[in-house]
């Protein structure tokens, strides 16, 4: 089913992100999560009461426990009862059931919030668990080499080279200087990266992600509550999600066709775009959904420094959202991309498109 | 609370459940226990392998299995020098996606090389299985594979 263009305007009003730490063992996901809702809330001078609608992204895997995202609801608060879903995905895809709901119209604002400790467990055994059960899984592959097989793919096919993958991971971590959130910044040149060992090769220890504990909310708001609680309204004009087959070796591993698909509902090539936060967690990713999109050299790619310079799994796709929606309230940006991606390699992709006044 | 007093434990949680696989996933398992591989015709007369009981692409049913491989050609590598406790292999080896002779589409599997100077996209590969006593039906009855007339 298509989701196409945005039919009721619905804004991103407000958004927090917690500090991302390699490990946060002092507070539990309730205790983490609580102080970002308090200031997505506190920022517009809202409380719980003025959301009709809550949804969260989060995954079990992480904690080691069933129904986890129960737990969490704590950190909102829900007596009297209140309408509540969850996606065991990342919280750009909650944002987008909320999305949803609001283009129904029965409802005004809605709450969308996300976390994860990566560092509970080993990262490389969890993401295993997302592949193909009886194909893949039990050879235990883990999620770098995967990425190293789609890095190779680029190489051969002439697409990238290590040097263009160190320059996206050289630009994003230069750029987390001025994110006060990063957990990995500095500025260190492409030649000096290439020095790098090999984690699995091709691909160097500065295209992978760091682990990261993180969490994240957005307050969505349509009607009145959107111009009421934001000078400047980032709207979110187009939204859309694809997902390609699980077999891996079924793909061409060079392109992203649901990222294309999903952007060209989204509408991003109805207008000009003058920056995109895309959620590569591998540096290589960046390039092919650079290409997905058909963003050229004008579009700044990821100012907050994308998920290479914090990738807190479950919510490192909904900041993307957070931070496009932030410089478009700020008057830094009139038109904005925002990717979040999920599963092995790209297999799954969200687009949002979200526009000044 | 100061560091000192942060309590640890280990977790382990698992889900010991077991389910058919239907009609083209066990017969592909039940091949590798055979010593053989099995594709799947799908869209277009494309054979799918490692088999499954749609079209990747389209969805649409597939038909009849077919016998691939055993070699293949590699489609794509990345090398493991330090292989993680749960690896198919436990020394250096490449990762490598293996379009197996006759199919269209790739399996994942590990190439046991020796060394990263041993293996390239385009090198042909043959399976490894491991010996029939062994073999349970699985993607593990075959150890790995290995560069065809190759010296590992």
């Amino acid at each position: 089913m298509s989701a196409a263009r945005a039919v009721r305007p619905v804004s991103v009003a407000s958004f927090a992100q917690a500090q991302n730490v390699r490990r946060d063992d002092q507070r539990n996901e309730v205790e983490g999560l609580l102080p970002v809702i308090a200031e997505a809330f506190g920022a517009i001078g809202i409380t719980k009461d003025d959301v009709d609608f809550i949804c969260s992204g989060s995954t079990d895997y992480l904690v080691g426990g069933p129904f986890s995202f129960v737990m969490a609801l704590d950190a909102v608060g829900v007596w009297p009862p209140r309408s509540e879903s969850h996606v065991e995905m990342d919280g750009a895809w909650a944002l987008y059931e909320a999305w949803v709901l609001l283009q129904e119209g029965k409802v005004d604002a809605a709450l969308v919030y996300s976390f994860g400790r990566s560092s509970l467990g080993d990262l490389n055994e969890i993401l295993t668990l997302q592949l193909d059960p009886y194909t893949m899984a039990p050879l235990w592959p883990d999620i770098v080499s995967l990425n190293a097989l789609q890095a190779r793919a680029l190489i051969d096919a002439g697409k990238a080279t290590e040097a263009d993958f160190a320059a996206v991971a050289s630009r994003s971590r230069r750029d987390a200087l001025a994110n006060p959130k990063a957990q990995v910044a500095g500025d260190i040149p492409v030649e000096t990266l290439l020095e790098d060992e090999y984690v699995v090769a091709p691909l160097r220890r500065h295209a992978l992600p760091p682990i990261t504990d993180g969490a994240a909310a957005i307050v969505l708001a349509a009607g009145d509550k959107a111009t009421r609680w934001s000078e400047r309204p980032a709207w979110i004009t187009g939204f859309d999600h694809r997902i390609e087959t699980h077999a891996l070796g079924a793909r061409d591993l060079t392109a992203s066709p649901s990222t294309a698909k999903a952007g060209e509902v989204a509408g991003v090539a109805a207008g000009p775009v003058d920056l995109a936060e895309i959620h590569a967690p591998f540096a290589h990713q960046e390039l092919i959904v650079r290409e997905a999109l058909g963003l050229d050299g004008t579009v700044t790619v990821n100012p907050s420094g994308g998920a290479l310079a914090a990738n807190p799994i479950m919510s490192a796709g909904l900041i993307r959202i957070g931070e496009a929606a932030s410089r478009i309230a700020a008057g830094q940006a009139d038109r904005a991309v925002a990717h979040a991606t999920s599963g092995p390699c790209l297999q799954q992709n969200l687009v949002c498109v979200l526009e000044g006044a | 609370m100061a560091d000192s007093e942060v309590l640890h434990a280990a977790h382990h949680i698992e889900y010991p459940y077991s389910r058919s696989l239907g009609p083209v996933l066990s017969a592909f398992m039940t091949g590798l226990r055979d010593g053989r591989l099995l594709g799947v015709t799908a869209s277009g007369g494309r054979i799918v392998c490692p088999p499954s009981e749609y079209d990747p692409d389209t969805g649409d049913d597939v038909g009849e299995l077919v016998e691939v491989g055993p070699g293949g050609v590699v489609e794509s590598w990345a090398w493991v020098s330090t292989p993680l406790r749960k690896h198919p292999l436990d020394r250096p080896f490449a990762w490598a996606l293996i379009r197996l002779d006759g199919a269209d589409t790739a399996l994942l599997h590990a190439v046991d090389a020796g060394s990263p100077g041993a293996v390239a996209t385009g090198d042909r590969v043959v399976p490894r299985f491991r010996p029939a006593g062994e073999r349970v039906g699985s993607l593990a009855d075959i150890e790995a594979f290995v560069p065809e007339g190759g010296a590992v």
